[in-house]
């Protein structure tokens, strides 16, 4: 069995109330570090600990914590992104929704360490029920003394204000984020200034994902030291991974950095197999913007090596032969799914997804979403093909933010590994015009816009 | 003593120059000038925020600086990024950056028709320019594009969204210009509109600049709409006593009326100063005008290329004596290319 930091008491009844979490050691981290340690303690045991940003870059979290600007007589601020828009991605909503303690511990002690004594929980605007939780665990910590004036009387203070978002995708981005915080439309900006330097209304502010912030907790209560002997290599701790797809038992797991992915898919601990007894095809591993792998590279390398789930495993082979480990979205597909009508879906969502600030992004993923449309229904020609390869090179890096990129790799990596099934459509119009996987409800893309 | 400012050095396509710490690898090649200056849709140096969006003005950074020579990884926004001592930029020599303006040429084609012979902006227009030199002659593009109808933004200035490349020139203009935000954009992606709020009228002493500052033919002058094509008009730099604005404008000859006023032009296509409405709308005889002299126009400009025609002085200004003298300098230059 593997460890477990966030879900230990995930089952525990009543563990979303302050009593019960209390009961099971919660809020020791709070007493720990404000009483015995210096924001910088504790900045220095997250450093120690290798805990990697959990919202999809990786980015380590100490690392960006010690970027933190600290001008005089600046505030700083401490947003949690709780976003969650990725396709695929279903595991902070799990988190907030069942243990929401977890993650206010969490913006206390990160808070701390920080030197915030203001601090935003951004949660998407749909999520009301998780909305309504996180505020209620807020109340029920205020009125216990964790947060307020004065925490435990060290002298510390700190107010926590939920936000709820608009309901977009690029609010997750935290420089658009940031805008939308601020009350604006949620465009990204333009960096530098990095949010570190200037971030909400225009102060040295960190953006942390609920996952990240909740992880916290374990590595100031166990020390760093002890986090980081949880994983390999450049792969520490445990990680939050939302199965879905055609596995027996879709869900959201926590597993240790190290995982073989074969044993995240198969063994019972775990996702259970492929479900109705059907054969694996394809996996995406990381939320819908990382590449898709079939199902041979997906449990071994290039190089025949066991793929593990850790950052650098995922990513063995590049984007040619390798993934990511993104937010931990894992997709599975069985043998009966079809990748090109797939990726038609994830493009959709991009192109209604994109700002609109940059040309190419604005411009190609409605493009690229046209053609996928045009051969999936059968009506493609094999050039389209090479145009699609040929647009979403053209987006990728060119754009403000990576959302352009997050639309770009899904369909290069459709195409690299299944271009026989984007020829198969084009070469078969019959009989893919005749696969109607309940189309018609869907607005024709071929149709113009008009709002 | 004033402390002298340490200048960085940078060279762009090879060509060195040096500029003072937080200056834009595009402003520096401005200063530089000639064909290695990127070209800019979305940038606009008088208007706070501007810039980042379009991606025409892509660079590849091959040094990032003295102290740290590594290479940028991506291709970067030069209008958004400021130089760094001993940085070395490509523009025209990377083929990485014409393929990239390429790319952007044809996205920005898209849902922009080529409607050059029927548009306003025809002559004047940056698109039309980057289409020339970046863009290829058919299109890849077989679907339908977007279309919308027109919109009167008040009285005078009309919206047609179709021609729009959501540059966010003109949203920044009435933001930072009128103090009142009434105008902005609405939804996202290749869905996103230009709107005031609920079709509201832009009313405000300087709001017709939006017009100046659109890079393509979107926002139009109803006052001049499709009376003329650009280049059969004159172009005459002229001054009023306004107490609005400077009074500084340029006027558009036909003959001898004035049918278009609108700011002064840089030769990257920036108003010098941002004009009134009422200089702009309402001032359209000579008499209301001080006039100095012909607008210097590029000879690379569409808009020089028909001047001989209007070459012979029209009446209403013979009596300005510079006027005169630069017109028959002109003339003799226009003489030479027949
Ligand atoms: C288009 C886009 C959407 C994103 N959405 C989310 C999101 O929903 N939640 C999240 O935590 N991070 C999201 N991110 C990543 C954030 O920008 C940021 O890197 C992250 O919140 C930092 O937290 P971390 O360091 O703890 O991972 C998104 C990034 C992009 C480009
Ligand atoms: S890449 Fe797309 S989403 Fe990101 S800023 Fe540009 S248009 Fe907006
Ligand atoms: S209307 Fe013109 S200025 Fe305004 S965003 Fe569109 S193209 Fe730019
Ligand atoms: S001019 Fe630089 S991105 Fe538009």
């Amino acid at each position: 069995m593997g460890r477990k930091l966030l879900l230990e008491h995930i089952h525990v009844p009543g563990i979303n109330t302050l009593a019960v979490y209390r009961e099971k050691g919660g809020y020791r981290a709070v007493e720990k570090a404000l009483k015995t340690m210096s924001p910088e303690d504790v900045v220095e045991e997250v450093k120690k600990s290798g805990l990697r940003g959990r919202g999809g870059a990786g980015f380590p979290t100490g690392m960006k914590w010690s970027f933190l600007a600290k001008p005089e007589g600046v505030p700083r601020y401490l947003v949690c992104n709780g976003d969650e828009s990725e396709p695929g991605t279903f595991k902070d909503r799990y988190l907030m929704n069942n243990i929401p303690h977890a993650l206010i511990e969490g913006m206390i002690v990160s808070s701390y360490a920080l030197g915030a004594n203001t601090s935003y929980i951004y949660i998407r605007g749909e999520m009301m029920p998780q909305i309504r939780i996180i505020e209620n665990a807020i109340q029920e910590a205020k009125a216990a003394g964790w947060l307020g004036k004065n925490i435990l009387g060290t002298g510390y203070d700190l107010e926590i204000y939920v936000q709820p978002g608009g309901g977009a995708y690029i609010c997750g981005e935290e420089t658009a984020l940031l805008e939308s915080l601020e009350g604006k439309r949620g465009n990204p900006r333009i960096k530098p200034p990095f949010p570190a330097v200037a971030g909400l209304y225009g102060c040295p502010t960190v953006v942390n994902n609920v996952e990240s912030i909740a992880a916290t907790v374990p590595i100031v209560n166990d020390g760093g030291e002890e986090y980081a002997k949880i994983g390999i290599e450049r792969s520490t701790g445990t990680k939050l991974i939302s199965a879905s797809g055609n596995l027996v038992k879709p869900g959201v797991y926590e597993i240790e950095m190290g995982l073989p992915v074969e044993e995240f898919i198969f063994s019972d601990e775990y996702c259970g197999g492929i479900a109705n007894g059907k054969r694996l095809k394809a996996v995406v591993a990381g939320g819908s913007s990382v590449p898709i792998l079939p199902a041979n590279l997906i449990t071994k390398t290039i190089n025949g090596n066991p793929r593990l789930m850790t950052y650098e495993s995922l990513a063995d082979g590049g984007f040619v032969s390798g993934t990511a480990m993104g937010s931990g979205g894992f997709i599975a597909f069985d043998e009966d799914q079809c990748i090109v009508r797939n990726t038609w879906n994830y493009t959709r969502f991009y192109r209604h997804e994109s700002c609109g600030q940059c040309s190419p992004c604005r411009e190609g993923t409605g493009w690229m979403e046209k053609l996928l449309y045009k051969i999936e229904s059968g009506n493609g020609s094999l050039a389209d093909i090479d145009l699609l390869w040929d647009i979403q090179r053209r987006i990728e890096g060119n754009t403000i933010c990576p959302l352009g990129d997050a639309a770009a790799w899904p369909v290069a990596a459709a195409i690299r590994h299944f271009r026989d099934e984007f020829e198969w459509h084009i070469l078969n119009p019959g009989e893919s015009q005749q696969r109607n996987y309940g189309l018609a409800h869907y607005a024709d893309p071929l149709e113009p816009v008009t709002q | 003593m004033a402390e002298e400012i340490q200048k960085f050095k940078v060279s762009i396509d090879g060509i060195a120059i040096e500029v003072d710490p937080g200056t834009t690898i595009l402003n520096a090649a401005r200063q530089i000038g000639g064909d290695i200056v990127p070209p800019a849709m979305c940038y606009y140096s008088k208007l706070e925020g501007s810039g980042g969006k379009c991606r025409t003005c892509l660079v590849k950074v091959s040094k990032g600086s003295e102290k740290d020579p590594r290479p940028m990884p991506k291709l970067v926004a030069s209008c958004r990024t400021t130089v760094m001592d001993g940085m070395e930029v490509q523009n025209i020599t990377s083929p990485d950056v014409v393929d990239a303006r390429k790319a952007v040429v044809e996205m920005l084609l898209i849902n922009h028709p080529l409607d050059c012979p029927v548009c306003d902006q025809a002559g004047e227009c940056k698109l039309q320019d980057l289409g020339y030199e970046h863009g290829a002659v058919n299109t890849r593009y077989e679907f339908e594009r977007r279309t919308f109808d027109r919109v009167d933004l008040g009285d005078k200035i009309q919206l047609h969204m179709n021609r729009c490349i959501l540059c966010y020139r003109c949203v920044f203009t009435a933001n930072q210009l009128t103090g009142k935000r009434e105008h902005g954009i609405l939804y996202r992606g290749d869905h996103a509109e230009i709107s005031t709020y609920i079709e509201n009228a832009l009313d405000h002493d300087f709001i017709g600049n939006v017009i100046d500052v659109c890079p393509v033919g979107a926002l139009t002058d109803k006052t001049f709409r499709f009376k003329n094509r650009v280049w059969f008009t004159k172009p005459v730099d002229a001054h009023r006593d306004c107490p609005t604005c400077s009074g500084k404008v340029t006027l558009w000859y036909k003959g001898t009326d004035v049918i278009r006023v609108t700011g002064r032009k840089d030769e990257y296509d920036e108003v010098d100063e941002f004009i009134c409405n009422t200089c702009r709308f309402e001032k359209k005889h000579t008499d209301d005008w001080v006039l100095e002299h012909p607008t210097n126009v590029s000879d690379q400009s569409v808009i020089a290329s028909n001047h001989y025609h209007a070459f012979n002085p029209p009446a209403v200004i013979q009596e300005n004596p510079q006027l005169k003298e630069a017109n028959v300098e002109q003339l003799a230059r226009s003489e030479k290319l027949k």
